[in-house]
C-alpha cells in the first residue's frame, strides 16, 4: 500500500460528510450525484438548483487549486483511451440510475442513514468494481 | 438564501472534499478496486469519514418534516432488494473499474479542462437518458 493516504482521505471525507448534512438540513434533499445529474438534464422544473450544485462540485476543486493548495498540485490522471472511457461513463450512467445511486447516494447518504438496500448495492458495485479492475489488470491494462 | 446558492455552496464543499480526498484521481480509485496488487484502502477512510460524519445528523434529523428552507423532506421510500439494485449496481461496478470515475468526481474533473472528461460526462448522460427512456 504505496500510495495509502488516510488522513487526507478521512479530512476530505468528513468534509464530504458535513456538505451531504447541510444540504439535507437546508433542502431537505439527499446529496446523491447520479440522482441530482439525472435531475440536471431531465427535469426542466428543478433543473438550475441541481446544476448549481454540479457547479459547486467543478468549482471547489477550481477554489482548492487557486487559493488553498497552489503549490501541491493534485493528480487527476485520466485515462484516454475512448474504449475505456465511452463505455465507462455509460455503463455508470446507466447502472447507477437503474441501481438508485451512486458513491454518493448509496455508499454515503444510504449507508448514514442504515438503508439495508444502499449497504447491499455499495457491496455490489464495489465488488464488480474489483472484478472488473482484476479482468483488466489480466488483459494488462492498469499494471 | 434560496435554494440555489446553497445547493451551489454545498457542491463547493463537496467538490473540496472530493480533491482533498484524492478520490477526483482515477488512479486512486482503481487503486482502491485493485485488492489484488498494491491496494491503497484510501476510499474506505473517505467513504468512513463521510458516513460518521453525516450518520448522527441523520439520524436526529429523521423525524423532520420541513426542511430549513420550508421545503417537504421526502426521503426515498424504501428500495426494494430486487433485480434493478442488483443488475444496476453491477453495471456501474463496471463501469467505475474502467475509469475509476463515479458521477461526482466525474463532474469535478471538469475542473482540469480535459476534454476527456467531457467524452465521459457525454456518455454518461446517455446512459442517464437510455436509462429513463427505456425503463420506466
Amino acid at each position: 500500500m504505496n500510495n495509502f493516504t488516510p488522513f487526507s482521505a478521512l479530512l476530505g471525507g468528513v468534509i464530504i460528510g458535513l456538505s451531504v448534512v447541510f444540504y439535507f438540513y437546508m433542502t431537505g434533499r439527499l446529496a446523491g450525484i447520479s440522482g441530482i445529474f439525472e435531475i440536471a438534464i431531465t427535469k426542466a422544473s428543478q433543473r438550475l438548483s441541481n446544476l448549481a450544485f454540479l457547479l459547486g462540485l467543478v468549482i471547489g476543486p477550481l477554489i482548492y487549486f487557486n487559493f488553498i493548495a497552489s503549490s501541491a498540485p493534485v493528480a487527476f490522471n485520466i485515462t484516454h483511451s475512448y474504449l475505456l472511457i465511452i463505455p465507462g461513463g455509460f455503463l455508470v450512467g446507466f447502472g447507477t440510475r437503474l441501481g438508485g445511486g451512486c458513491t454518493s447516494g448509496h455508499g454515503i447518504c444510504g449507508i448514514g442513514r442504515l438503508s439495508t438496500s444502499s449497504i447491499i448495492a455499495t457491496g455490489i458495485f464495489v465488488a464488480v468494481g474489483m472484478l472488473t479492475v482484476a479482468v483488466l489488470q489480466q488483459f494488462g491494462i492498469y499494471l | 438564501m434560496n435554494d440555489k446558492i446553497i445547493s451551489l455552496i454545498c457542491g463547493i464543499i463537496f467538490g473540496i472534499g472530493l480533491v482533498i480526498s484524492g478520490m477526483t484521481n482515477p488512479e486512486k480509485v482503481i487503486g482502491f478496486l485493485s485488492i489484488t496488487h498494491n491496494w491503497d484502502a484510501s476510499l474506505i477512510f473517505v467513504m468512513g469519514g463521510a458516513i460518521i460524519t453525516a450518520g448522527p445528523f441523520f439520524y436526529f434529523l429523521k423525524n423532520k418534516e420541513l426542511s430549513a428552507l420550508g421545503d417537504k423532506i421526502n426521503l426515498p421510500i424504501k428500495q426494494n432488494i430486487d433485480k434493478k439494485l442488483i443488475i444496476g449496481s453491477s453495471l456501474f461496478g463496471i463501469g467505475w473499474g474502467l475509469v475509476g470515475l463515479c458521477p461526482g468526481p466525474a463532474i469535478s474533473a471538469l475542473a482540469t479542462f480535459d476534454p476527456i472528461t467531457l467524452v465521459f460526462l457525454i456518455s454518461m448522460a446517455a446512459g442517464v437518458l437510455v436509462k429513463k427512456n427505456t425503463i420506466e
